[in-house]
């Protein structure tokens, strides 16, 4: 914060901001010549596109163009950082509800059949103030925590507009009223398969990286396997394991009665397990190598034995660097888990397939939006705990 | 070593054309994963040209994004455009957040059906890798080499030219190689939004439960994958061996 303020005590008054001048033409070109919302008579026929002004009341259409204008020349001019951040914070908020009441007004009233989807202009004025966000959070530079609780306020704010029926009338939200019992089951197994295979690629790719780290002969061989596995495509690989888990579940006993079967959960698990495993193994290696010999020798001259200095010196160093590894994997793993869908594995990639299956495109972004979402969050929260997990290790360091 | 292993490339390389070219050789291998009178090859079009159209896609996909992504870390490195230097940061890391199935099917509205929403999901996503490496080539480039280089009275072009590009072009070519396996990985997945790809075999196993098809699909794209990775893997050893000298 105070780096920023000398930062503009020392530009000039009036001087223009070029991310600025960006973010300006993409909302004059958003807000006046690119349709805001879509109108269909139903799911899949073609729609007709309808600018701001056409999509909402008369009060609020002019209002939202006031506000983009504001905030457009607030972005244009070299303001400070804060007063940027809050204008484009308001648009985007004015957008998310301004959205809803586009479908609500367009919507002509006892017709189930009708869409209203956000259109090309709304999606631009999003992208351009949330490039205006990114760019004020990435200059004040805030810390983990603060960094969490504006992820926990957004999330609550988009939680909230959803409780409270802001956008029912959307295309997205009819299709997810039309199936809200199997969405929550097809996130609940997206979710399954993304954190069961993360859990156990670390049970099994933790110590398999400790081996590697005190076996030499071991790490080029394993980590080599591990390599050429992450080249395989991820189709391909969910493909191929249909043969060996459908012979184990038709040969082996007891392994059908446990779920193991060619189709479904249990190649797509294992699929994503194999995935998981090379940036876990491969962190663990990189993370025990990085401990710094001194203090493996000031843990041999106390005494301690393999298993304390693992315990209590080496872990504990290296735990940022694996934690790095576990945010690769979770995120990664949260959009592979989409394409268990074309193997009967379920989440939510069988609203994707589903969608385009059927050229429902609001399906598709059933799926797609809470894919999105949950990879971006995860990316979010677990970039602060590494921040936060990196800055204990330093100041433990400098005590 | 080395040039066994290069034995072991060589043949399988031999062996993938001669299956693409001559498929019918392999039946009896792969007759025993199918149902009696199930097909054991492809018999929906020629794996050859299956192969070739997959290659083109992911081609055409990393030379775009190659070029917009260098020239845009070109730019954001330079005084003029040093404003955008954070904020090109951090759109690359949330662009990656982004799941390739998820830039697929949020590119069918906009694009329609076929190769071409492929394309654009294989670039956008391409892209990332690129400009982040090209971004850590440019950025991180030794200290001592730029003053050298500005002693000796060289123009800013000629700095980019003769020293940034070609000391950056190691860390460039990783992310090259990145996005190319990704790439073709992501293909296959654009049979979904039938695009012409070898995706196409391995969902016409899936449909109609043929592990036949699944297999010789997946193990082509496997087998391209790792012979491309390994090929852009040696090529990047050769120049960084030679920048070291």
């Amino acid at each position: 914060m105070a780096i920023g303020i000398i930062g503009d005590t020392e530009r000039k008054p009036l001087a223009f901001d070029k991310l600025g001048a960006i973010v300006a033409a993409l909302a004059a070109y958003g807000a006046l010549l690119a349709p805001f919302a879509t109108f269909k008579a139903n799911r899949i026929v073609q729609g007709e596109t309808r600018a701001i002004w056409e999509a909402l009341p008369p009060l609020l259409g002019y209002g939202l163009i006031a506000l983009v204008t504001v905030a457009a020349v607030i972005a244009l001019l070299r303001t400070p950082l804060t007063v940027r951040m809050a204008s484009a914070l308001a648009v985007l908020v004015a957008l998310c509800f301004l959205a809803g009441a586009a479908a609500d007004n367009l919507t002509p009233p006892d017709n189930a059949y009708a869409r209203v989807s956000p259109a090309s202009g709304f999606w631009i004025l999003l992208f351009a103030f949330a490039l205006l966000v990114a760019d004020a959070l990435t200059r004040l530079n805030p810390g983990p925590v603060v960094r969490l609780l504006f992820l926990a306020a957004v999330l609550a704010l988009v939680g909230g507009m959803l409780f409270a029926g802001v956008w029912d009338g959307l295309s997205i939200l009819k299709e997810y009223a039309s199936r809200a019992d199997t969405f929550w089951a097809e996130a609940g197994r997206h979710l399954t398969l993304a954190l069961g295979s993360l859990a156990a690629a670390t049970v099994v790719g933790l110590p398999l990286g400790i081996l590697c780290h005190r076996v030499d002969r071991l790490r080029n061989s394993v980590l080599g396997v591990l390599n050429a596995i992450q080249t395989i495509p991820s189709i391909a690989l969910f493909g191929i394991l249909i043969a060996p888990l459908g012979w184990i579940a038709a040969y082996v006993p007891g392994a059908a009665a446990i779920g193991i079967r060619g189709i479904g959960v249990a190649p797509a698990f294992v699929a994503l397990f194999l995935y998981s495993l090379l940036p876990v193994v491969a962190n663990t290696v990189v993370g025990l190598a990085g401990v710094p010999r001194a203090a493996n020798d000031a843990a041999r001259g106390l005494g301690m034995t393999d298993w304390q200095r693992l315990a209590t010196v080496e872990f504990p160093l290296a735990f940022p660097v694996i934690l790095t590894a576990i945010r690769i994997v979770l995120v990664q793993n949260i959009g592979l888990a989409t394409i268990a869908a074309l193997i009967g594995g379920g989440g939510f990639g069988v609203f994707v397939f589903q969608g385009i299956g059927q050229t429902a495109m609001d399906l598709v972004l059933l799926g797609a939006v809470p894919t999105v979402v949950l990879a971006f969050a995860a990316a979010i929260v677990l970039d602060a705990l590494i921040e936060m997990a990196a800055s204990d290790r330093s100041q433990g360091r400098a005590a | 070593m080395a040039s066994l292993s290069n034995l072991a490339r060589l043949s399988v390389l031999l062996l993938l054309l001669v299956f693409l070219l001559q498929p019918i050789w392999f039946e009896p291998l792969l007759r025993p994963l199918v149902q009696a009178n199930a097909p054991a090859i492809y018999n929906r079009g020629s794996l050859f040209w299956l192969t070739i159209l997959h290659l083109r896609t992911v081609f055409i996909a990393t030379v775009a994004a190659t070029v917009v992504a260098v020239s845009l870390a070109i730019l954001v490195t330079r005084k003029a455009g040093a404003e955008f230097l954070p904020v090109s940061r951090s759109l690359v890391n949330i662009g990656q957040t982004f799941p390739p199935v998820a830039v697929l099917a949020l590119a069918v509205p906009i694009f329609g059906f076929g190769e071409k929403p492929t394309l654009i999901a294989l670039f956008l996503y391409g892209l990332l890798p690129i400009f982040e490496n090209a971004l850590t080539g440019l950025t991180t480039l030794p200290p001592a080499v730029m003053e050298a280089a500005r002693g000796a009275g060289m123009t800013e072009r000629q700095q980019l030219f003769k020293i940034e590009l070609p000391l950056a072009l190691p860390v460039i070519l990783t992310g090259i190689r990145l996005s190319v396996v990704i790439s073709l990985a992501t293909a296959t997945i654009g049979s979904t939004v039938a695009a012409k790809t070898l995706g196409e075999v391995i969902i016409a196993g899936l449909q109609s439960n043929n592990l036949a098809f699944v297999l010789q699909g997946g193990l082509i794209v496997a087998v391209l994958a790792v012979l491309i990775h390994d090929a852009l893997q040696g090529l990047e050893r050769a120049l960084s061996s030679r920048a070291h000298v």
